[in-house]
């Protein structure tokens, strides 16, 4: 059961969790990251660093974010490798101040 | 002296860097060097024949997909301008001041492998370990081969909650059924087979919403085949998170409270206490009991009063520091070497050359990842300085052969001893069977393999 990033990262995409990962697979697009689920060993090291909490186990997802683990599964295929970190997206700052009094 | 006198002297005009160490840190120090699209060249010096830290020795057996980072590890060891030289133990032959000559710079990677104390009366009784040590013997060390651990005793008490504690705590609570297909050391499965340990207690110095377990980890004890879980939160029914709460220790709480609501039934018991400072260890020749403070919260005072769990087994997780190096300036307070963003430092002024990464530069904290931020740190710091530094006036391969290093494994080396030990696991059921003894691992580099054709 690998870890899935979801919906919260999109317009944020700090990438905190690109420096931590410690084998190389995360993916990104213009809008967010994605977890790559055939090279994720599980270690869980990137969830307590996000910013904005985007980052789950894939077994602890709610209902309504399931389709994250085949939307990482999808997008990791079709975008490339991140190996390290970048500025986070114009914005991010206030949107992280919303989503983490919402 | 000048360079023309060494004939060696390969690819003038290329930095060279002399890492101490083939754990994560070291890797990945190696991954940011070799990728920095300068011309640098980079040594990897382990002690042991074998690389991998803390990976192949710390990670538990029963966490096969962690260990699967060395594939990572492998991949950076493939990257140009890489040697690994393993079996070779800088600080005895030869020693950092040997190094210094030899490269423009050298990046210490060697961990925290001083385990702290307790520091209480009894500390060292036979039936008193560091949990390190335990953690070593079942992942075959080669240092740790022989200990000899307690196991026929009933009780066993683990001092502190951390994930290393945990570690401990899983392996003395599974079954042989959940521990004979991992690559656990052949000596610890036969040893943990014949436990008649029923009761671990996990003790803890803090509050339950205190602890250093990760949640991940803390899950994993709800799946034990033959092991309950026992939480005394008696003391902490009104614990709430304040604001800026660690969000792990959050959900480490979480994860506790669910426990203590769980039915009893199994033939272990894995126990966990909260608010408990160890005062003493005493028994006859050998440990009986521990003494502990309990710490005690009513309405608004703090009390304390003194209890005792008997117990023939006891492990310390307190925590690791790094080993001091002679020479090397040390920051006892926080067990690392003394560094600013990974150059070491003494006196307020940087040592030029030296630098420091992973556990010995920010103490024994993070996943293997944290490895990686933290290497590239050091690495960009070192890449910065070596303009500056100036060019080493002897050549490594001078330190080979004599008796500076008189064997070494090398890349592909290594590479038949890992197929050596996949092969020995394979009729077993487990991912590999390790070699436990420095002199058979290096007879396994010269044998033909024997994995199939």
């Amino acid at each position: 059961m690998p870890y899935v990033v979801t919906d919260l990262c999109t317009g944020c995409r700090y990438t905190e969790c690109v420096s931590v990962c410690p084998v190389e697979c995360f993916h990104i697009d213009d809008a967010m990251t994605y977890i790559d689920p055939q090279h994720c060993i599980d270690c869980g090291g990137c969830v307590p660093v996000c910013p904005v909490g985007a980052i789950k186990a894939a077994h602890k997802l709610p209902p309504d974010k399931v389709e994250w683990i085949e939307i990482n599964r999808r997008r990791a295929a079709e975008t490339p490798v991140v190996a390290s970190r970048l500025p986070p997206l114009p914005g991010a700052d206030e949107r992280k101040k919303a989503i983490v009094l919402r | 002296m000048i360079p023309e006198a060494f004939p060696l002297q390969r690819a003038a005009g290329r930095y060279r860097v002399a890492i101490v160490g083939g754990g994560p840190s070291g890797f990945y120090a190696a991954e940011a060097l070799l990728r920095s699209g300068q011309s640098v060249d980079v040594d990897m010096f382990e002690r042991l024949p074998v690389p991998y830290g803390l990976v192949r020795f710390g990670v538990a057996p029963d966490h096969p997909k962690l260990k699967q980072v060395t594939r990572v590890f492998d991949r950076i060891a493939e990257m140009p301008g890489f040697r690994f030289f393993g079996g070779v133990e800088i600080g005895k032959m030869p020693s950092i001041g040997a190094l210094r000559p030899c490269y423009h710079a050298v990046i210490l990677a060697t961990g925290a492998p001083v385990s702290r104390l307790m520091d209480v009366p009894g500390e060292g009784l036979p039936g008193s370990y560091q949990a390190g040590d335990f953690v070593a013997w079942y992942n075959g060390h080669p240092d740790f081969r022989h200990c000899k651990f307690d196991l026929g005793t009933e009780r066993v008490v683990i001092i502190g909650h951390g994930n290393v504690a945990l570690d401990v705590a899983r392996m003395l609570a599974k079954t042989p059924d959940e521990l004979c297909h991992t690559d656990i050391a052949a000596h610890a499965l036969d040893a943990l087979a014949a436990s008649r340990v029923r009761d671990i207690y996990l003790v803890g110095r803090r509050g339950p919403d205190q602890t250093r377990f990760a949640a991940k980890e803390l899950q994993e004890f709800e799946e034990l085949a033959d092991c309950d879980l026992l939480v005394d939160l008696d003391d902490f029914q009104g614990l709430t998170s304040g604001p800026g709460a660690d969000t792990e220790a959050e959900a480490a709480l979480t994860m506790l409270r669910a426990f203590s609501t769980r039915p009893i039934a199994k033939r272990r018991r894995c126990v966990f206490l909260f608010g408990l400072s160890p005062l003493g260890i005493e028994g006859d020749g050998h440990v009986q009991r521990i003494l502990l403070s309990q710490r005690q919260l009513n309405a608004q005072a703090i009390s304390s009063r003194n209890i005792a769990i008997d117990c023939g087994l006891l492990f310390s997780s307190i925590g690791r520091r790094a080993a001091p190096i002679s020479g090397i300036p040390y920051d006892e307070a926080r067990g690392v070497y003394a560094n600013i963003a990974g150059r070491l430092a003494a006196d307020g002024g940087a040592l030029p050359g030296l630098y420091a990464c992973g556990w010995g530069k920010r103490g024994p904290q993070g996943t293997i990842g944290t490895n990686r931020a933290c290497s590239a740190e050091t690495v960009a710091n070192v890449l910065a300085d070596l303009p500056q530094l100036g060019e080493p006036p002897r050549h490594p391969d001078s330190l080979l052969g004599g008796k500076s290093i008189p064997r070494y494994v090398d890349y592909p080396a290594w590479g038949r001893i890992d197929a050596e030990e996949v092969a020995r696991g394979r009729p077993k059921g487990k991912p590999r069977e390790k070699f436990i003894a420095v002199d058979e691992m290096f007879a396994a580099t010269s044998e033909a393999s024997h994995v199939e054709p």
